[in-house]
């Protein structure tokens, strides 16, 4: 009985042991690899330097981390100049949707795919106040859609990397390897993912923009900054329909110069959700 | 050992077939699953994860109980255990592979599953989990095996079989803590932002999974002439019982915290899922008949099991309390737990999840593939202890 006993709290120990020493084990050597490396294989896209998205790699787990230098591509939403301009929000939802062959669904249809969308204020800033709202924050639609997290809880979340956040801040999908658990769905605090439920090619069968490749069915998608765009450096399809309306402004947050940075310098602007301390890369000026 | 799986009498055979049957609608019906994508389910962008996934958290609850077995007669060297504990090893397996079943189901490019190995990620606790079901799932093929075969041939264990048998005990735990890690760990989803829900789950499951081997012994004892003996029922039973309160506790204390504080967030779920949530001058209720009936399951469980008559002198209010406790802690985790957690959805809309009819077949298959795993590995165990008396 007590020889019994002995053994199994030698066993335990042991086992208790290496149950806590494994997983710091395990992440010293992956992050070991060092992330940087498998990027700046990939960062011959130039100064405007959307990295190819062929080039993920393995290093992405620890993308939670902040990442001091280097871009952070982010966005500003002037919510005043939507408000002037009604139907504005609809043309840089149908120019994004039109250009990644986003199929039409019924809208609220429970299959609905959405890269980015329009909803209303107490839908986008549900933890702001709602109380006396003013006629504007009442009537109007605010633009929503993938925040491009500092920290994305999806990445973390995702079980084979197939999301993962770039060397540019840009937070990607992996099609190809997307198992489609949901897992990141969960995780999303702000239900920018969607699940392809059907086989996108019988609902969308001549694509809108043949450039860009239709998904498969199964798999989770979502806005990706145009990513793509930016690499042949144009802006993303969104932010080109606003146009020169001043209603997006896109650019590098980690640049002092840039003219998203002035933006944000000269306007009170709001993340959704900051408590979460996902810090959002699209900023919203109300 | 597996011969003895293949005689039995009519009635075995019976309840082998019909639980066929059902495999084979659940196949059919996944194949459609299968080519038409998982728009056949009632899930959609904002319930993304339905009976599939709800189902898996149970079972995993109902995999770990087995614990409650193995750790007092390996450890406290119970020895009234000694008869049943394979039956809980069994039960682990029979759930952990429905568990499996489950989750290949839920996946939208099931082909891709691999991929989690292909490229493991520390920072995801699917990983993780993916890990510790494989891992308890293989401690328990090795262990039971081993055990029912060195009882068989009438020696002792072998000694280094005892190593798997330990390992398996924290296993067990870290299979529904790192299963609680699944939703817990997720920011802007009040309802399973609670450090309790890893204690709770491990509550339910130690009442879930001893509650279902007591009703399944007891059905033993009818048809298949084996008894687990009065005194092995009885303690299983204040486990259960004490399970059951702690669950009951837990469970309070989340309506303490969100209603006390009075935090939107903290309430929203549990008033959705018990009384129904008004929003926009709509009331959203489908599950609240779901929640009532598992408070009222759990309270009428724990009664038949404390009352001194209906427990010891009456087998079939003793078979009613075990079987009330199961199903109402389906109700609780297998069915509130993983659905309300959805509501309301991130942008604080409120959308209402239906299984499809697809769904609930694949759903019914799946259950009666993981019972017909359990006879035949039941038939093999009771198979071998009878051969043991002769």
């Amino acid at each position: 009985m007590d020889k019994n006993r002995r053994n199994f709290l030698k066993v335990a120990g042991i086992s208790t042991l290496a149950g806590l020493g494994a997983p710091a084990i395990v992440d010293r050597v992956i992050s070991g690899k060092g992330e940087g490396e498998v990027f700046a294989s990939g960062g011959a896209a130039g100064h405007h330097g959307a990295e190819p998205t062929e080039h993920h790699g393995e290093g992405n787990t620890e993308s939670h981390k902040e990442e001091k230098t280097g871009t952070r591509y982010g966005m500003v939403i002037d919510t005043r100049q939507f408000n002037a301009n009604p139907k504005l929000g609809v043309k840089c939802v149908d120019a994004c949707h039109k250009m990644h062959n986003v199929p039409e669904f019924p809208k609220g249809d429970k299959n609905e795919i959405k890269w980015i969308w329009l909803t209303n204020h107490e839908n986008a800033f549900p933890e702001h106040s709602q109380q006396f709202k003013d006629k504007d924050t009442a009537d109007n639609k605010v633009l929503v859609t993938c925040n491009h997290c500092e920290n994305p809880p999806c990445v973390r979340a995702c079980p084979t990397k197939a999301t993962f956040k770039n060397k540019d801040g840009i937070v990607m999908m992996d099609f190809h390897r997307c198992i489609g658990c949901r897992f990141c769905m969960a995780a999303c605090p702000y239900g920018a993912r969607s699940f392809n439920w059907l086989e996108p090619k019988t609902i969308l069968p001549t694509p809108t923009n043949p450039d860009y490749p239709r998904r498969m069915r199964g798999v989770v998608e979502k806005c990706n900054f145009c990513a793509d765009r930016l690499a042949l450096g144009e802006k993303p399809a969104c932010v080109a329909a606003a146009g020169h309306s001043g209603a997006m402004i896109f650019g590098d947050l980690n640049d002092p110069n840039s003219e998203i940075r002035k933006v944000l310098k000269e306007n009170f602007t709001i993340q959704r959700k900051p408590s979460l301390g996902t810090n959002p890369s699209v900023f919203y000026i109300v | 050992m597996f011969e003895k799986a293949l005689k039995g009498n009519t009635n075995y055979r019976i309840w082998l077939a019909i639980l066929g049957v059902f495999m084979a609608i659940g196949g059919l019906c996944y194949i459609h699953q299968f080519n038409t994508g998982l728009g056949t389910t009632g899930m959609g962008r904002d319930i993304s994860w339905g009976l599939y996934i709800s189902q898996f958290t149970f079972l995993v609850g109902v995999a770990a109980g087995g614990v409650m077995l193995v750790l007092p007669y390996y450890i406290h060297n119970y020895k009234a255990f000694g008869k049943i504990t394979i039956l809980g090893e069994f039960l682990a397996i029979a759930a952990l592979l429905m568990c499996l079943m489950f989750i290949m189901a839920d996946l939208g490019q099931p082909i891709r599953a691999l991929n989690v190995m292909l490229h493991p990620t520390p920072h995801s606790m699917l990983f993780w989990d993916m890990i510790v079901l494989n891992g308890y799932l293989f401690l328990n093929i090795l262990c039971g095996w081993v055990i029912l075969t060195a009882e068989r041939k009438g020696v002792k264990p072998p000694k280094w079989i005892y190593i798997f048998v330990y390992t398996s005990i924290p296993f067990a735990i870290s299979i529904h803590t790192v299963t609680a890690m699944l939703y817990c760990g997720l920011p802007g989803r009040h309802f399973w932002l609670s450090a309790i829900i890893a204690p709770r789950f491990l509550a339910s499951a130690f009442a879930a999974g001893p509650a279902l081997i007591v009703f399944i012994a007891l059905i033993l004892k009818r048809v298949a002439n084996f008894d687990a003996g009065k005194e092995a029922l009885n303690k299983m039973v204040t486990i259960i019982l004490y399970a059951a309160l702690i669950n009951a506790f837990f469970v309070g204390l989340e309506f303490f915290v969100g209603y006390y504080s009075n935090i939107p967030g903290h309430m929203h779920t549990l008033q959705y899922l018990f009384f129904g949530l008004e929003h926009h001058g709509h009331m959203y209720n489908n599950l609240v008949p779901f929640m009532w009936g598992f408070v009222v399951l759990c309270i009428g469980g724990i009664i038949l099991l404390a009352i001194p008559y209906t427990r010891k002198q009456n087998e079939f209010t003793l078979g009613l309390g075990c079987l009330m406790i199961f199903i109402a802690l389906w109700l609780d985790k297998g069915i509130g737990f993983v659905l309300g957690g959805f509501v309301p959805n991130p942008l604080h809309e409120i959308v209402e999840y239906t299984p499809s009819l697809n769904e609930i077949m694949i759903t019914i298959g799946v259950w009666s593939t993981g019972f017909f795993i359990l006879t035949i590995l039941y038939k093999i165990a009771v198979g071998v202890e009878h051969e043991i008396e002769n």
